[in-house]
């Protein structure tokens, strides 16, 4: 009973949130280039959680994100602009797609340990995007254009929300739990009688269905969809608000994926500097805190803890 | 018919073998580094950028020849990738190993970046250091650029291998890679050997960076990006932590892409890589010329 009134409290202050958000963005005090950035931010919570399903929970290193983003990114916009669908269906399908192909992906490159996984799905994902560049169908080179702009903070916003409900009580079931034992030590799961196999796979798919829905809702705000979105450098770029935050914290993801939206943003107007102070932070933050700012915890801090749906964890504090 | 595809089959064979060298010499810096911290140092890639500027300056601004140029080029490197051993890598050596791969993106996008900032994002035009010469045999073309970059990849390649097979520095090199703690218990200053073998391959990717300005006539501060990573697959390729298997690995990989843009379409090269990349993973994950490893329980 408990439980339930805390997940319904959650919810509450998800709403409580979005309604704030919303009206100031309605009133114009969140103008244009912060709303975008909100929407950033969103977008990459839900690729980084959806990631760090993967690399932090289930400890399989997976470094090929972009490629099922710009699955989700280019069906999604071939289901509303060539078949003129609603959205939600392009989300579901580009979701669907994503997911498909990271089962298809998955089944057999998850044989693979460590660093050999690694460079498999960083292969993997550069073939995808080359594949999408290669189909005069979606705009080649040049890019699929003229996509509607169906996204907006309403959208983005629950579905991040939704996202992170899914993932962390997938974590907290039976087949979260057999993840994380397969990250603790795969070998003893094993002898416990879990099938390492399918909950791998498990795992692959839904963090790539969520990616897809992703990259859905990227590509519909920014009325195109480009192969060079979708480069190995935007997987570092999730990949590193994953570690940033910490190996299997989904606080830790989400804080991370709002500072260094922030960080980006606030540095715009210095273009040539910015790259040189994120890549700078990148390094010292690694120096001074290898295991992420939260390491593998999560906290309770009440913004986070909102966003959260108050873990049952949640009293462990980030140190 | 069958003359020509014959023709252009082995015309494409001598592009790729003056590619892959190139590819060959920045795989020896990954594997070499693999091989001895376990680390994919991303950073590689930059190097080789790195390196084809200082040539660049050297050869424009101090108007030094080919030779002494190349020299100038690969110490800085060398220097420049000790520096940043020292202070990026050294201190996460206890650290989680992905800590120490984040760091190497860190420091790939600071050099990226940072040389954005030093020398303009435009490209500038390598000079011409030798008068072009074209042979032909047949129909088919040898410029000399190809022929040199083969002779410095192949004098190169001669050098590092006698260096660690026949010194002392290459024995401690092969000893930390074998065992790093047994090795330490000899003797050995480990530190030391890193740091060393992080020169060694700097300074291979310097050449291969001044090489590719030559070939090519043409470098920026991306230029490294897309050649370290293919680097990087010929380095699995080969069997990553292998010294021969990543000159092998570079030389198949340039050969493929050559064949696959002669023959296909350039538009398919890069994942023609990747694809060989999944395949090799797939079916002997520890490469051409790896040794299989049990992992034990």
């Amino acid at each position: 009973m408990g439980k339930n009134k805390k997940e319904l409290l959650s919810l509450v202050a998800c709403i409580a949130l979005y309604a704030v958000v919303q009206s100031l963005i309605m009133l114009d005090v969140i103008g244009p280039f912060w709303e975008l950035n909100l929407i950033l931010i969103c977008i990459n919570v839900i690729l980084a959680v959806s990631l760090n399903l993967i690399n932090g929970f289930t400890g399989q290193f997976s470094i090929g994100h972009a490629g099922f983003m710009a699955v989700g990114a280019y069906l999604g916009a071939v289901l509303t602009v060539k078949l003129q669908l609603p959205f939600i269906v392009a989300i579901l399908g580009g979701a669907a797609a994503a997911g498909f192909l990271g089962f298809v992906i998955g089944l057999p490159t998850l044989r693979l340990d460590g660093d050999y996984l690694a460079i498999a799905t960083l292969g993997l994902g550069e073939i995808i995007r080359i594949t999408i560049l290669n189909i005069p169908y979606v705009g080649g080179a040049s890019g699929f254009m003229g996509i509607p702009r169906y996204s907006n903070f309403t959208w983005v916003f629950f579905a991040t929300v939704f996202t992170v409900f899914f993932i962390r009580n997938f974590i907290n079931s039976t087949h979260g739990r057999a993840c994380i034992s397969i990250r603790e030590n795969q070998i003893a799961a094993e002898a416990m009688g879990i099938d390492t196999t399918k909950y791998k796979v498990m795992a692959f798919t839904i963090g790539a269905a969520f990616a897809g829905i992703a990259g859905t809702l990227f590509s519909h705000y920014f009325y195109i969809a480009h192969p060079a979105s979708f480069t190995f450098m935007k997987s570092f770029d999730i990949l590193t608000i994953v570690v940033l935050g910490g190996l299997g914290s989904i606080s830790g993801s989400i804080t991370a994926a709002i500072l260094l939206t922030f960080v980006s943003a606030a540095l715009a107007s210095y273009p040539e500097w910015r790259m040189i102070i994120y890549s700078l932070m990148l390094i010292v933050l690694m120096l001074y805190r290898p295991q992420g700012l939260f390491g593998n915890k999560e906290i309770s801090l009440k913004i986070f803890g909102r966003l959260m749906g108050g873990n049952k964890r949640g009293n462990t504090q980030g140190n | 018919m069958d003359f020509s595809i014959t023709q252009q089959f082995l015309q494409q064979l001598i592009n790729g073998i003056s590619l892959g060298s190139i590819y060959a010499l920045i795989a020896l810096g990954y594997t070499m580094v693999y091989g001895i911290i376990k680390l994919i140092n991303f950073a590689h890639g930059d190097i080789y950028m790195v390196g084809a500027y200082v040539a660049f300056f050297a050869t424009t601004t101090l108007k030094l020849s080919f030779f002494p140029a190349l020299i100038v080029s690969m110490v800085v490197a060398a220097i420049v990738g000790m520096t940043i051993e020292r202070l990026a890598y050294r201190p996460l050596r206890k650290a989680p190993r992905i800590a120490i791969l984040i760091t190497a993106i860190g420091v790939s996008l600071l050099l990226e970046y940072g040389g954005m900032l030093l020398v303009t994002p435009q490209p500038r035009t390598f000079p011409a250091l030798f008068e072009s010469q074209v042979y032909t045999f047949g129909n088919i073309v040898v410029n000399s650029q190809q022929v040199i970059i083969l002779a410095i990849s192949v004098v190169l390649m001669v050098i590092l291998t006698f260096v660690v097979q026949r010194t002392k520095i290459g024995k401690a090199m092969r000893a930390v890679s074998f065992d790093t703690d047994a090795a330490r218990l000899m003797g050995i200053d480990v530190d030391r050997v890193i740091s060393m073998t992080f020169a060694i391959g700097s300074a291979l990717a310097a050449a291969a960076g001044m090489l590719v300005g030559v070939y090519y006539n043409s470098i920026d501060p991306l230029m490294g990006i897309m050649p370290g990573l293919k680097a990087f697959v010929a380095a699995v390729l080969g069997g990553i932590g292998v010294i021969p298997g990543a000159m092998l690995g570079g030389i198949i990989m340039g050969v493929i892409e050559a064949m696959v843009s002669g023959f296909i379409s350039s538009t398919f090269r890069d994942a023609a890589a990747f694809a060989i990349l999944i395949i090799i993973l797939l079916f002997k994950p520890s490469g051409l010329l790896g040794k299989n490893v049990r992992e034990k329980v």
